[in-house]
């Protein structure tokens, strides 16, 4: 700090209008400053590098399997047989936990939100609300695979048939519930005041006025929560292994059967060696080409969220 | 309406509104009710399924199986502290790379990158951030144990506490660089300028003004992060090298077994006796992971609060 103060004792043989020029005009040696901007820059730098080389590494590894296979590998079945697996029983179960999601979290999730938002009076409950809200979204995937094991498994045996592809997409609903009126919540929190004065002002009901006019205003922020939500529930491996989720052959896929789901098959293809004879279609490769597929489909989901909640800021601060 | 045409007509009733649309109003009201309380009748079933599923263990072990060193289900051995430490090695190790990757990206982006950069590279580490946690243990399975761990330390033992904890590291690198970010913009820009005005250089004020001034988001930064490392599955489970049982393990190049690569073990063996003590530690080690990170977030979400209140 010393060396750009105009005062320094630097160069005391120049006049006093000389050394002020100096200071405004020469870049001086800001050590420390460049050693900072340096060491955030590598920082960044670094963290692009790791997720390069992870989707660098996905892609290079599945790449020959799946354009060696091509759509059979989406359309195949699971088996003990690296050259003609597929992961159809996984895109099957994966799809109805989407559904799931769909059916169930987003109308709760949205509901408790506008409840939480629009309705709720400032006092104790709606703080004990919130507060449980905020901590169920931190409590770890498998536990909520322990809620899913016992209630949804054994509890609900009579109308999920077991370890079903229904107990899980029950198990991951409630899983992303949390996220979903979090998202929600902070898209209706968005929705500036006046909004909804104005149609108070012309006499609409609280209903009214949040399905009229609260609602479609935080729509895309909405959207973009669901969105991320979904995407989320179709990453999460640990609570299908906790309920059940089958790792090995699959007969059929059926609603009432035993399931698996895309996740579980990129994890229980990376558990299996690889073999030395087969260069190209040994487990480590299939599994990263599942990984691929999965990858695909969860980072789309993202882009599509990052994108909308991009226009939608831009809509909000007109620039 | 009448009240235009005076208010001779206008009774009582008139100014009640109409009692279908109050009607409405009052069933809209008590389902969205019955939807919020959903996450508290999940948050007790939660607790509830834990502590009921502890309790059947705990009859069915004796103490000292508690402390026995080392975690071996199959032979009726469950040593708490061998998988309590696992998880806080590997735990330490995520957050040694997730601190310094996560915080200097967060400084970046916040300070330094111009708003073309930062709407570049923002998304890009949003998208890191929603990589599935099983391609993560995939990536520590088949690259960072082989690839890194196993060209420093003993190739044998590749698959190990280091290598899970590298690869957790890189997934929650997103939640520090994100939260972090949020509490260093959540900074007025009035504190910046007026450090400028007085002379101080860019660094200056990053360190001294804008840096304390944010450090509780920082803080609760770090802590949402630990919490979620301790409490992440796939990765540990792929990456940990044991397959559900292994002795206690205090080295980072040795593996090791966390709590929630317990878990998965207590169901995903295929040996496993339904009812047994080997299944049911499963609500045990849940109930005990469901307080810790319980008690992290409390206190992360505490400093949040703080921050959000100050400015």
């Amino acid at each position: 700090m010393s060396d750009t103060s105009i005062t320094g004792t630097r160069t005391t043989s120049h006049s006093a209008t000389e050394r002020v020029r100096e200071a405004l005009t020469k870049r001086d040696r800001n050590i420390s400053g460049l050693l900072l901007q340096t060491a955030v820059l590598v920082a960044l730098l670094s963290t692009l590098l790791i997720l390069f080389t992870l989707l660098g590494r996905m892609l290079t590894q599945a790449w020959p399997v799946l354009t060696n296979r091509g759509t059979g590998f989406l359309t195949d079945t699971i088996g003990s047989n690296p050259e003609k697996v597929g992961i159809w029983p996984g895109l099957f179960g994966s799809f109805f936990i989407g559904m799931g999601v769909l059916l169930i979290s987003i109308p709760i999730g949205l509901a408790t939100a506008i409840y939480l938002e629009e309705y709720a009076p400032k006092n104790r409950l709606t703080q004990f609300f919130v507060v449980n809200i905020r901590n169920l979204a931190g409590v770890p995937a498998v536990i909520y695979g322990v809620l899913g094991l016992t209630i949804f498994v054994g509890w609900l045996k009579p109308v999920t048939s077991g370890s079903t592809v229904i107990a899980a997409s029950l198990t991951l609903a409630v899983l992303v519930l949390p996220m979903v009126v979090i998202t929600s919540s902070e898209a209706i929190r968005s929705v500036p005041q006046p909004l909804r004065e104005a149609g108070y002002g012309v006499g609409a009901t609280k209903w009214e006025v949040t399905r009229d006019h609260v609602l479609p205003y935080a729509a895309p922020g909405v959207l973009t929560g669901l969105v991320l939500s979904l995407a989320r529930a179709l990453g999460e491996a640990a609570p299908l292994i906790v309920i059940g989720a089958i790792t090995g052959l699959l007969p059929s896929t059926s609603l009432t059967d035993r399931f698996t789901a895309l996740p579980m098959i990129i994890y229980s293809w990376s558990g299996k060696a690889a073999d030395r004879q087969a260069e190209l279609f040994n487990f480590p490769n299939v599994a990263a080409a599942a990984g691929l597929v999965l990858m695909v489909l969860v980072l789309a989901f993202n882009i599509i969220a990052i994108v909308l909640r991009n226009k939608y800021e831009r809509k909000r601060t007109g620039t | 309406m009448t009240a235009t045409s005076g208010l001779s007509g206008l009774t009582v009733s008139d100014l009640r509104g109409d009692s279908r649309r109050l009607g409405r109003e009052r069933r809209v009201r008590s389902l969205l009710f019955a939807a919020a309380a959903i996450s508290v009748i999940i948050s007790a079933l939660i607790l509830f399924v834990l502590v009921r599923g502890t309790a059947e263990f705990l009859r069915l072990v004796y103490l000292e199986q508690l402390v026995d060193t080392g975690w071996f289900p199959r032979r009726r051995r469950y040593d708490l502290s061998t998988i309590v430490v696992g998880s806080v090695i590997i735990g330490l190790i995520a957050m040694l790379v997730a601190l310094p990757f996560g915080l200097g990206t967060a400084v970046y982006l916040s300070e330094y990158a111009k708003p073309r950069v930062r709407k570049v590279v923002k998304p890009i580490i949003e998208v890191l951030a929603g990589v599935p946690s099983v391609v993560v243990g995939y990536f520590a399975l088949k690259f960072i144990a082989p690839n890194v761990v196993g060209s420093i330390f003993d190739p044998s033992q590749e698959r190990n506490m280091l290598a899970a904890g590298l690869g957790i590291g890189i997934l929650v690198i997103p939640i520090m660089a994100s939260v972090s970010e949020d509490a260093l913009r959540a900074v007025p820009g009035s504190l910046r300028e007026a450090s400028y005005g007085v002379g101080a250089k860019k660094s200056t004020t990053t360190m001294r003004i804008v840096f304390p001034a944010a450090v509780s988001g920082i803080v609760a930064a770090f802590i949402i992060a630990t919490s979620r490392a301790i409490g992440e599955t796939m990765v540990a489970t792929m990456a940990g090298g044991l397959d559900g049982s292994g002795p206690f393990a205090k080295f980072p190049t040795q593996p090791g077994l966390t709590m929630t690569a317990a878990m998965t073990n207590a169901v995903g063996g295929t040996d496993q006796v339904k009812g047994g003590s080997a299944f049911q530690v499963l609500f045990f080690v849940g109930l005990l992971l469901f307080l810790i990170t319980l008690g992290l977030n409390a206190i992360g979400n505490r400093f949040v609060r703080k921050i959000r209140n100050r400015y």
